[in-house]
């Protein structure tokens, strides 16, 4: 493997005395899909907010496209090119559809080095993306009029408009119609096509098997899986894990 | 300046008594703020309202100001009661506590200053009973009655609530409410409930707190001001919500303001509390006990 | 409307309001008057932090004192021209609030309010304690009676009501300017959601950083002719509650929304507690304010604009 762009080393983090990840090690190559499953309360959520400075991991390190990023705070990660999308949305609920993925544009995208976007592209961009995730309709209601599901595509498109180099979806799918999972991992194929690394955190099987390359899986905070999705559902750690 | 032992010695037994009473004052808040998250900043208001009625009471029939402040706990729980109905429907129902709740209890301090001055003017009120003058004396040791009561009782106060809080199912709702909905919805208990009653008895042990302020100095409607720093920055040394902590937070600030005010001049003394509650804030919000 | 021509705008009703005002002949309506544009200045500056980033400011008092007491400081050490006073007041002032704001904006946003309290009384109390600016009796500022500058010649409270309406244009066209700009942007995601709005790559430190010594400095402008207004100045006085009230309840009555609000809560707040200082006490005056301000909270969360707008919409087909 190339150097990685995502290299996880040894992460740990505690709440109070519970253990929420355990040395978690993962490296994520430039343009893979990675798929990353595990029981509800596994820890996947946590492992992003590690990933992108939400929280501070207590043991390990995480480098990203070359870098060290401990300490950074998550604002410098996002500028990196690193972004994600929540698994329960947090809109800006006094800005518009469209002002939200503004700040991204204006806040991720144009501090990055050497990028010069103007007012004009900034707007051009932000359409882009709505019609990407299918809300260009909407572009000028306030969150608080969408519907759930439309919420979880202003997460993601949010996430997107930040134009990071590694996009990770915290269960972007969940509630979503079979045709809409289906649309959105077109597009998030489509995404990766143009070069963006993705992680994918999902519950709905289908959709992680037909997407990713790679399949990690997460069981109370530790990896007990990492390798060919084919092979790792097979797994009988991985079986036990979901069935018993 | 020299620093004489026996002042010294003083000092610190007057700051320990003090803390004591700081505890009556801090536990409604560590409840409120450290258990509930409700930012009450009119806590320190509702101690001079309790102030008042031990005065007007006492003024009126002669009884005696601490058993006023007991017999009127039931009745500041109603209050609080009230005031959180209030407070989770205009605010934390529509997520605007941030903000909207902040200058909710802010306007709730200034309304009761102001209507208190309206009322009684801007004199220092008293209240008579045998034990203000006299003192115990050991040795070169003073221990004057009116600190010496309230401290006890403030003792008292907070192990009735300890043992509440740790020993009754709804005391371990309460305890529950700030760390985990989940075990909450296990014990089949109403959150909005739970931190009603809660609430309620926060505001409840301002009507003693209230008693035994104006049994340690006369008070007048803008006292509750100094104490909105002593109560935050006690509640915040001694780590929010944790009792044992409030106990270490008031002790410490207590025996700090005395030594202050006996070799520096009351004048300081206000500072005192306010500065430690910036440094806490700034160099250890977690308090003194957290991690 | 480009920021340019808002500007001259303001500066033209400025202009108008100043002529009528002169036309009435009544020193009384610029002394009253100056007090009205002082709470304008302080509800605009309160609302850029309150507002905007949804950060509760109590201290609003320690940071106007702030202001007055640099122009006692310079009044004693080297007595300047007020203009140069407000600058450097700003520059103390807006010290004070990135300082306040480095100590505890790390920390969850109801710290930050119980920190501005503290910061009002460690503050009140160090001016107590400091002789040369006064201590607890106060000190006197000799005002001239009147200013000449260009052959022409006004009365000084003319003069101070002219500062204080430049500030006004100073401050409003500073919040418009911000509602317009990035910033303005990046501040409305800090009040909705601080951990979306990092993860958006919103620097929410840096920005809270700079609300805090915006506001900061604003509130220290319109506290620096203060003394000269007054005359006599008191700690009691330069600390008043009034001034923190009245900064949160004017733009909360008038709605935190834009810089609209703010105007119309202090013009209409300050106004009504001018006539009732006259007519019934100060005390009364302040309870009403109390009162205006609970009741505006519950009943209406965005004030008397956001009131409005509602109804306008409501109405449209
Ligand atoms: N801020 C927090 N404080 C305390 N415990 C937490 C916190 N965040 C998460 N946890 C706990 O850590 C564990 C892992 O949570 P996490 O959200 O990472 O799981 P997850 O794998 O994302 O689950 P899900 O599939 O439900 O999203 C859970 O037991 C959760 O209760
Ligand atoms: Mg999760």
């Amino acid at each position: 493997m190339a150097e990685p762009l995502l290299q996880v080393d040894q992460v740990g983090k505690r709440f109070g005395g519970f253990v929420a990840l355990d040395g978690i090690n993962l490296a994520v190559a430039p343009g893979e899909r990675l798929g990353l499953i595990g029981p509800n309360g596994s820890g996947k959520s946590t492992l992003v907010n590690c990933i992108c400075g939400a929280l501070h991991n207590e043991s390990g390190s995480v480098r990203f496209d070359g870098q060290a990023i401990d300490g950074m705070a998550a604002h410098q990660r996002t500028i990196l090119g690193l972004a994600r999308s929540f698994q329960l949305p947090r809109p800006f609920h006094s800005l518009s559809v469209a002002e939200n993925l503004h700040v991204p544009l204006l806040y991720a995208v144009r501090a990055r080095f050497g990028s010069h976007l103007s007012a004009r592209e900034i707007n051009d961009h932000c359409i882009e993306y709505l019609r990407l995730v299918g809300l260009d309709a909407k572009a000028h209601k306030r969150p608080r009029d969408l519907t759930q599901v439309e919420m979880r595509k202003l997460e993601l498109a949010r996430a997107i408009a930040a134009e990071p180099k590694l996009l990770i979806a915290d269960e972007s799918m969940a509630g979503l119609s079979h045709s809409e999972v289906e649309d959105i991992l077109k597009l998030l194929v489509r995404l990766n096509e143009r070069g963006i690394t993705i992680i994918l955190i999902e519950h709905i099987m289908s959709a992680v098997m037909s997407f990713s390359q790679r399949l990690v899986v997460l069981v109370s905070g530790k990896k007990i899986a990492d390798g060919d999705p084919a092979e790792v559902v097979r797994n009988p750690e991985v079986e036990k894990a979901y069935l018993g | 300046m020299d620093f004489p032992l026996e002042l010294l010695i003083n000092a610190v037994i007057a700051g320990v008594l003090l803390g004591g009473f700081y505890i009556a004052v801090t536990v409604g808040i560590s409840i409120a703020f450290g258990m509930l998250d409700i930012v009450n900043i009119a806590h320190p208001a509702f101690i001079i309202l309790g102030s008042y009625i031990a005065y007007i009471v006492n003024a009126q029939t002669g009884l005696d100001p601490i058993l006023a402040g007991v017999l009127m706990m039931p009745v500041f729980y109603v209050l609080g009661a009230a005031v959180y109905q209030v407070y989770y429907l205009s605010f934390e129902r529509r997520g605007q506590e941030a903000l909207r709740g902040l200058a909710f209890f802010f306007g709730i301090l200034f309304i009761t200053e102001v209507g208190l001055v309206l009322v009684f003017g801007v004199d220092y009120r008293y209240v008579e009973a045998s034990y203000v003058g006299p003192a115990l004396h050991f040795a070169f040791i003073d221990l004057p009655y009116r600190l010496l009561i309230p401290c006890i009782l403030s003792l008292v106060m907070l192990g009735v609530l300890d043992l509440f809080l740790s020993r009754t199912f709804l005391g371990r709702a309460i305890k529950a409410v700030s760390q985990d909905q989940g075990a909450l919805a296990l014990m089949a208990a109403n959150p909005i409930r739970i931190k009603r009653i809660a609430f309620g008895i926060s505001i409840a042990t301002t009507a003693l707190a209230g008693a035994f302020l104006i049994i340690i100095q006369p008070v007048e409607p803008s006292v509750g001001r100094e104490y909105i720093g002593r109560v935050f920055a006690i509640a915040v040394l001694g780590g929010l919500g944790s009792l044992p902590g409030t106990v270490i937070g008031a002790m410490l600030l207590g025996i700090v303001e005395s030594i202050t005010a006996t070799f520096y001049g009351p004048s300081w003394a206000p500072a005192v509390a306010f500065g430690f509650l910036l440094l806490t804030l700034a160099f250890r919000p977690s308090g003194l006990l957290g991690r | 409307m480009r920021s340019w021509l808002f500007t001259l705008v303001c500066i033209a009703v400025g202009a108008i309001t100043y002529a009528v005002m002169r036309g009435v002949h009544s020193e009384y309506l610029f002394v009253a008057g100056y007090v009205v544009l002082e709470f304008v200045v302080l509800a605009t500056a309160w609302n850029i932090l309150g507002g905007y980033c949804g950060y509760v400011n109590f201290g609003s008092a320690a940071f106007f004192a702030l202001g007055a007491y640099t122009t006692i400081f310079f009044h004693k050490a080297y007595p300047l021209p007020i203009p140069l006073l407000i600058a450097l007041s700003a520059v103390v002032s807006g010290i004070a609030g990135l300082g306040m704001g480095y100590l505890t904006l790390r920390l969850r946003g109801a710290f930050f309010s119980i920190a501005t309290l503290a910061l009002a009384v460690v503050l009140q109390t160090l001016v107590v304690n400091w002789d040369y600016v006064g201590g607890s009796r106060g000190a006197y500022v000799i005002r001239p009676q009147a200013l000449s500058a260009f052959g022409l010649t006004i009365p000084y409270v003319e003069y101070l009501f002219l500062l204080m309406l430049a500030l006004v244009v100073i401050a409003i066209t500073t919040a418009r300017l911000i509602e317009r700009s990035r910033l303005g942007f990046g501040f409305a995601t800090i009040r909705d959601d601080e951990l979306a709005a990092e993860a958006s790559g919103v620097p929410t430190l840096r920005l809270k950083l700079i609300a805090t010594t915006l506001s900061g400095a604003l509130m220290g402008m319109a506290g620096a002719p203060f003394p000269y207004y007054i005359g006599y100045l008191q700690p009691a006085s330069a600390f008043g509650l009034e001034y923190a009230v009245n900064s949160i309840a004017m733009p909360m009555i008038g709605g935190t929304g834009s810089w609209i609000g703010p105007l119309v809560g202090a013009l209409l707040l300050g106004t009504i507690q001018q006539v009732a200082t006259v007519t019934i006490s100060s005390a009364v005056n302040l309870l009403i304010v109390g009162l205006l301000l609970v009741a505006f909270v519950i009943i209406a969360p965005n004030g008397l604009v956001g009131f409005v707008t509602q109804r306008l919409r409501a109405r449209e087909p």
